[in-house]
């Protein structure tokens, strides 16, 4: 399904339900939902909650970058890290 | 109830696939969705939902989508098609049609590769149907201690359906395997959204995808498989998790080496020599873990419900389901006293022994209070469920003995 690609990120895949699921306000939201939305839905992060801690986070968040080949710009990760563990962490 | 009805898109995928938009259908209700052990957040995220073509499931990602079913559905031996559990990895999800979908078979190890349609597959090979529980290696993740990331499933990443299709055996060998053949390897059309991400891509040891039980299937329970279960045709390989049970299946092709894949390694993975399985993938193994396989002893209550309350001196029925990765249950026993003492629940009629069995338990409380029920399933291989979590980091191969409790007055 490779050559799907471009049309799939173009059409922002949106399950329905979906786009009325919020993250938590604070710093580093709009950067969470920029990188992680590409591949997912952002219930997966209120569901592996509040479970995880920050080294946790850090692992998930390099498992998506490493594994996943999630497109995530070096600088961001720590701030992505720091909303997932501040909001999100145990 | 007020219940709300939203009309939304669904993937792109589907679109491109399809040509048409589909279509999904939200009703939020209050309702149990799971046990209190799950995550706090797994249970505030959790909701009451239908893909299009199923009833309201409990949704634990909308994408890719990922749904799990309520535990009333266990009451029935075969679960509905509509009420399956719905398991994704990646969220790109074409909606297949049956006529212009092809099978391959090819790899290194073909004589001569094929390439099969809907019509040939189901008209030039023998038929047959197989009853089999279908579950997540991850079911139960969410109860695991400490918790680990993943889908936090409670107990419904589990079905049980007749499978009908043709064996797998049969279609390898209308291709021929080399004698070198090692390892099975299964695509299917869904995929990913990035490049870069792995595709879901799947192996079996030879000897596993050419046992007479491991099929090519194009329907449960009577009907066409859901789309949301693999439609046109997905891998059944009764006995293991069904991290093999390929969905959407599009290419088989056989291979002399160890198949290399995030989805075979590191994915998939359970710590070697902790859990009492027989069935080994050795083509896979490495020095300190191996690819998951049967699934282990277990069952489950399935009623009353948990915090029912109930009358001192009436008694209950008490019903669950218990299954293994084929070996047949030999006993199921139940305690009303927080397992001093076991008492041998009924068995229900023998369905196949890759299906889970029925079981039922009377029960009469003779005290008022609160009740606690265990039921604790053993095989005929010997295994039984434990009493202490058999930690992994995966939280696979959940098989703790499970708690209900009910209150007389």
């Amino acid at each position: 399904m490779r050559t799907l690609l471009v049309f799939a990120l173009l059409s922002t895949p949106c399950f329905a339900g979906e786009s009325e699921f919020h993250l938590k306000d604070a710093p580093g939201k709009g950067l969470v939902e920029a990188n992680c939305s590409m591949c997912h839905s952002l219930d997966y992060i209120q569901m592996n909650s509040p479970i995880l801690d920050r080294k946790g986070w850090e692992a998930s968040v390099n498992k998506m970058i490493k594994a996943m080949g999630a497109p995530v710009a070096e600088g961001d990760v720590q701030n992505i890290v720091d909303y997932l563990a501040s909001q999100y962490g145990k | 109830m007020k219940s709300r009805r939203e009309f939304l898109r669904v993937s792109a995928g589907g679109l491109v696939f399809a040509g048409a938009a589909r279509w999904m259908e939200f009703a939020n209700a209050a309702g149990d969705f799971g046990p209190a052990s799950l995550p706090s957040g797994t249970l505030e995220s959790a909701q009451l939902g239908s893909l299009p073509g199923k009833l309201p499931l409990i949704k634990k990602s909308f994408r890719p989508p990922n749904f799990e079913t309520p535990v009333s559905y266990f009451r029935e031996a075969f679960t509905p098609n509509n009420a399956f559990f719905v398991r994704y990895h990646l969220a790109s999800i074409p909606q297949l049609d049956a006529a212009q979908w092809k099978l391959s078979i090819a790899g290194d190890s073909v004589e001569k590769p094929l390439e099969l349609t809907y019509e040939n597959l189901t008209k030039d090979f023998e038929i047959v149907e197989v009853p089999a529980v279908c579950m997540c290696s991850g079911n139960r993740r969410g109860l695991s201690q400490p918790h680990v990331p993943g889908v936090q499933w409670g107990h419904g990443a589990i079905g049980n359906a007749k499978w009908r299709g043709v064996r797998l055996r049969d279609v390898l060998n209308k291709a021929g395997l080399k004698k070198d053949t090692l390892e099975i390897v299964l695509g299917g059309a869904d995929g990913a959204v990035l490049d870069k991400t792995p595709d879901f891509v799947k192996s079996l040891p030879v000897w596993k995808a050419m046992d007479e039980n491991t099929l090519v299937a194009f329907a449960m329970n009577g009907e066409r498989l859901p789309h949301w279960n693999g439609y046109p045709a997905r891998i059944v390989v009764p006995g293991w998790t069904a991290t093999y049970w390929m969905k959407h299946v599009t290419s088989i092709s056989a291979t002399a080496q160890p198949f290399k894949g995030f989805w075979m390694n590191p994915a998939y993975r359970i710590p070697k020599g902790k859990f009492p399985v027989i069935d080994r993938f050795i083509s896979q193994e490495s020095d300190t873990n191996t690819p998951i396989t049967e699934m282990v002893v277990n069952s489950l209550i399935t009623g009353p419900d948990n915090g029912k309350k109930i009358r001192q001196g009436e008694a209950v029925t008490v019903t669950g389901i218990a299954w293994d990765g084929g070996y047949g249950i030999a006993a199921v026993e139940v305690s009303e006293d927080e397992g001093k003492i076991w008492q041998t629940a009924r068995l229900e009629a023998d369905l196949g022994r890759y299906s889970w069995r029925q079981w039922s338990h009377r029960f009469t409380p003779t005290r008022p209070g609160r009740h606690t029920l265990l039921s604790r399933a053993t095989n005929r291989a010997g295994a039984t469920q434990t009493f202490e979590l058999i930690f992994n980091p995966a939280g696979y191969h959940n098989n703790v003995v499970q708690r209900v409790e009910i209150e007389a007055t």
